[in-house]
Order: structure tokens, then sequence, then C-alpha cells
């Protein structure tokens, strides 16, 4: 017991998974894996989606294939805007150097999936609804969450302390999210007010189970790809401040 | 080849967009990634190393 | 709460000192709704129609314009460092000048709608809801500039970034702001909303853009 008392207090399991030397040795051996596993679920998917599902339904007709990566798209855009309140939570209250990391490397992931999901629903509002930008409820609110995504890379790249700039994006990251829903109603609340017309709705009410399966395996695949390229970017995150310390260091002790 | 009906062309921009993009965050990525160990290795090159790796190698 | 009246007199008092700043502002607005007509042709029924919302997107730049200077000269000058130590805890000084600049900006544009109401040919009951509108609106623009303002203040080319910033987040206040022209006075969900919206931001806004100003400052 005396020796036990005289030991430092152990740090509990999340902290030393989560401190950054750590966080790489423990999932370095999982960055191929995943890709590897990525690559695997997007052949299984298109596989089913071109092969074994049906290629048109009656309320989409033949412009049905977009709908696997349109919908993945559209989810990452919510979900790593997710993950970023997390990190920002993490940034915040627990002060912790992993969260800034994996915040600012979820940005422009973000924003890539973003524009891709406007792209991919532009191209597929053409043949159904016959243009490629409407006004619609969620199309308006996905560009929203673009500029604020854009907005956020921009702040990022705006500080060049970046304790500070971690924080303040944090702080921003936070505003957004709370306001995201009010977005989302009042868009919608507008669109109704402006086109009481409805469109032809893009997802069935009832999906044919043959379409759903794909459907599911490719927003795994698109989710899988997200965190493989967020995780090879936190490694990136982490060496880039090591490297920017030592490179102070560095110039300190040729001052010196 | 199958035959995706008359919007062939829309399908096949949507799915060319998603793939270029997708490409290009997987080149970016690495890219960085590649840029950063340089940079790391040029600096313990030049004998600069973390203080918590010690004094002497 | 004698702090909080000192903050906001100080402000007022430095902006009337200087002089300019909310002329600046008015012009700034009276020009950006008198280069629509220019744009959308001289078309009299067709300007009047668009009014309500030629004027809401004029005092919409106006209050982006306007945002880096509320916390800018405290930051250069040193006022922020005693602000921070202040009697009143930060998030009220931060309330205090959000009043002073909604006074120094808000007011001024309120006050200059009538001229652009004139110019556009609007009538006085649409005119009387734009002002009603903005009236209710102006505050949570203030709001969210003001979270603007505090995220970008240690930024020396921070001017540009608040207002893309706080543009997307402001949407809802344009979208309820012109919604609520021509509905039914009282009775329309768009003011029910537009006024929620700036109780809502006002009473949390002085926290975020303190604490973003304590991280930012120190």
């Amino acid at each position: 017991m005396t020796e036990l008392a005289t030991q430092p207090k152990q740090p509990n399991w999340f902290s030393r998974l989560a401190h950054p030397g750590n966080f790489m040795a423990w999932t370095r051996p999982l960055i191929m894996p995943l890709a590897v596993l990525t690559a695997l679920a997007f052949v299984t998917g298109l596989w089913l989606a071109f092969f074994r599902a049906p290629l048109e339904t009656e309320n989409v007709g033949t412009t049905l294939p977009i709908l696997y990566i349109h919908v993945p798209t559209a989810w990452l855009s919510q979900f790593i805007y997710g993950a970023m309140f997390a990190a920002a939570l993490g940034t915040l209250v627990w002060r912790h150097p992993l969260a800034d990391v994996a915040a600012r490397a979820a940005a422009p992931l973000g924003a890539a999936f973003t524009v891709l999901a406007l792209f991919t629903g532009a191209l597929w509002g053409r043949p159904t609804w016959g243009t490629f930008w409407e006004w619609d409820g969620r199309m308006t609110s996905t560009l929203i969450l673009l500029f604020i995504y854009l907005g956020i890379i921009a702040l990022w790249r705006a500080f060049d302390d970046q304790l500070k700039a971690a924080r303040i994006v944090a702080i921003f990251t936070l505003v957004g999210s709370v306001n995201i829903p009010i977005i989302k109603f009042s868009v919608d609340w507008w669109n109704t007010l402006h086109q009481p017309a409805t469109l032809i709705t893009s997802t069935g009410p009832r999906m044919a189970p043959e379409i759903f399966l794909p459907l599911m395996v490719m927003l795994v695949s698109f989710t899988l790809l997200f965190v493989t390229l967020e995780l090879v970017s936190i490694h990136t995150g982490i060496l880039k401040r090591r490297a920017d310390s030592l490179s102070r260091q560095a110039a300190m002790g040729s001052a010196a | 080849m199958i035959d995706l009906g008359p919007h062939t062309s829309y399908i096949l921009t949507a799915y060319a967009g998603v793939t270029l993009v997708s490409l290009g965050l997987i080149v970016w990525v690495i890219m960085q990634n590649r840029s950063v160990k340089a940079r790391l290795a040029a600096l313990e090159a030049q004998g600069v190393r973390r203080r918590s790796a010690g004094p002497t190698a | 709460m004698s702090a909080f009246f000192a903050i906001v007199g100080r402000d007022l008092k430095l902006a009337a000192r200087l002089g300019g700043d909310a002329l600046t502002l008015v012009l700034f607005f009276v020009m950006v709704g008198a280069v629509m007509p220019f744009a959308i042709g001289p078309d009299r029924v067709l300007l009047a129609q668009l009014a309500p919302g030629i004027i809401w997107i004029a005092a919409f730049l106006s209050m982006l314009l306007g945002l880096d200077r509320l916390f800018r000269a405290d930051e250069d000058d040193g006022s922020m460092l005693l602000f921070r130590h202040a009697v009143i805890p930060l998030e009220a000084v931060v309330a205090a000048k959000m009043l002073a600049h909604w006074l120094l900006t808000a007011v001024p544009v309120l006050v200059a709608t009538p001229l652009l109401a004139v110019m556009l040919s609007m009538d006085g009951t649409s005119w009387g809801e734009t002002a009603l509108a903005l009236l209710l609106g102006t505050p949570a623009l203030t709001a969210f500039g003001t979270i603007g303002a505090a995220v970008t203040v240690s930024l020396k080319r921070g001017g540009l970034l608040a207002p893309v910033l706080i543009l997307p987040l402001a949407i809802p206040v344009l979208i309820f702001g012109v919604a609520m022209i021509g509905a039914p006075v009282g009775s329309s969900a768009a003011m029910l909303f537009l006024s929620a919206l700036s109780l809502v931001s006002v009473a949390f806004c002085p926290f975020a853009a303190a604490l973003a100003l304590r991280v930012g400052t120190e």
C-alpha cells in the first residue's frame, strides 16, 4: 500500500488514449486496415447498387443511382459538423490538444462533402425537377452550412497562434451549431411561404429493401472514408505542431 | 455495359464529380502528411530534437 | 448598474466627439438603397414591390459594415484590458457595448428609412411595417455582429472576416424580417419569430462574445 501511495495518480483510460503521442501510436496500425475496408465497402456498395438493385424506380425514374452518392454526402455534411461540435466541446471544456487538431482536420473535409452534396443534388434536380438549382429548404440550408464551413476554414487560417485559433473557432462552432437548427427551421418556413406547390419528393416514403441495402453500404463506405481521412489528417496535425515547436526551438537556439 | 437510361450523362457527371473530389481529398491528405513528415525529418537531420526525447541521442 | 451605463455613455460620447461615423453609415445605407433602382430600373410599381427587401438588404449591409469598430479601438488603446478587470463582469461590459453599438448603428438607419421609402415609392403602411420589422430585427443583427467582432478582435486583418462569418448566421433574421412585412400586424408568426430570435440572441451573445474576448485578448 505504501508503494501505491507514492506513485503519481494514474490518468484514466480516456486521457491515456487521447494523449497525442499515445493516440498516434495506437491509431497508426489502424490506418491501412481502415483504408482497405473503405475500398472494399465502396466496391460492395457499387456492385450492389448497379448489379443487384433495380436501376430505376417509379418516383425518381432512371436517376436512381444518384441516390447512392447524394444521400451519403449529404449525411456526411451534417455528421462532420456534429463531429466538429464534439471537438469544440473538447477544446473548450478540457482544453485538449487532440480536440483542437481534430476540429481543424475536419473542417475542409466537411466543406468538401457539402460541396459534393450540393453538386449531386443539382445534377439530380435537373432531370427530376427540371432545374439545377431550386430554393428548396434542404438545398438552401445545405448551402448556408457550406458558408459556415468556409467561414470556419477562413477563421482557422487567419490566426497565427494555433492554440488561440482552436478556442476561438470552437466558440464560433458552438454558436453555429446553436444556429443551424434555427436556420433550417427558418428556411423551411420561408420556402413553404414562397412555394405552396410542392415538388416531387426526392425519396419515396417506402424504400424497396434492394435499394435500401446498397444505400446503407454506401453510407457506411463514405463514413469510413471520412474516418480514414480524418485520422490521417489528425496525424498530420499532431506532426505539424511538433514540427512547428521544433523549428521555434531551433530558431531560439540559433539566436542564443 | 449497363444501360442507365435517358439521364446517363447526369448520373455519370455526378459519379465523376464525387470520384474526382474524393480522390482529390485523398491525395491532398496524403501530400500534407508527407510534407510534414519531410519537414520533421529535415529538422531532426539538423540535430533539433524534442526536449522530451532527452538531451543525448 | 452605473458602470454599465457609464460604458454606454462613454461609447456614445466617443462616437459624438469623433462624429461622422453614424453619418457615414446612414450615407452608406441610403446609397445602397438608391443604387438599386439603377440595377432594377425606374419602374415605380416594381420598386414599391421590392422596397421592403431593398431596405432590409441595405440595413443588413450597413450593420455588417460597422462591426469592426465594436471592439477594435478598445483592443488597440488598451481599454479592453481595463474592461477585463472592471467591477462588472466582462459579459455585462459586452452587453453595454452592444447596446451602445445598436444605438449608434440601428437607430440612425431607422431614422433614415423614410428617405428611402420616398425614393422607392413605398406607401405609409408598408414603410411602417418595414420600420417595425427593422426595430425588432436589428437587435439580433447587432447581437450576431457582436460575436463576429469578438471572434475576430485579435486579428489584424479581421475586418472582412467578421461579416463573412456572421452573414450565414443572420439569414433567419432576414427571412423573418422580410416575411412580417405585408402580413397582418400583431398576429403574424414571422413577427413573433423575429422578436424571439432577437430576445434569445441578445440574451446569449454577451456570454459567447465575452468568452471569445477572454480567449482572444489573453
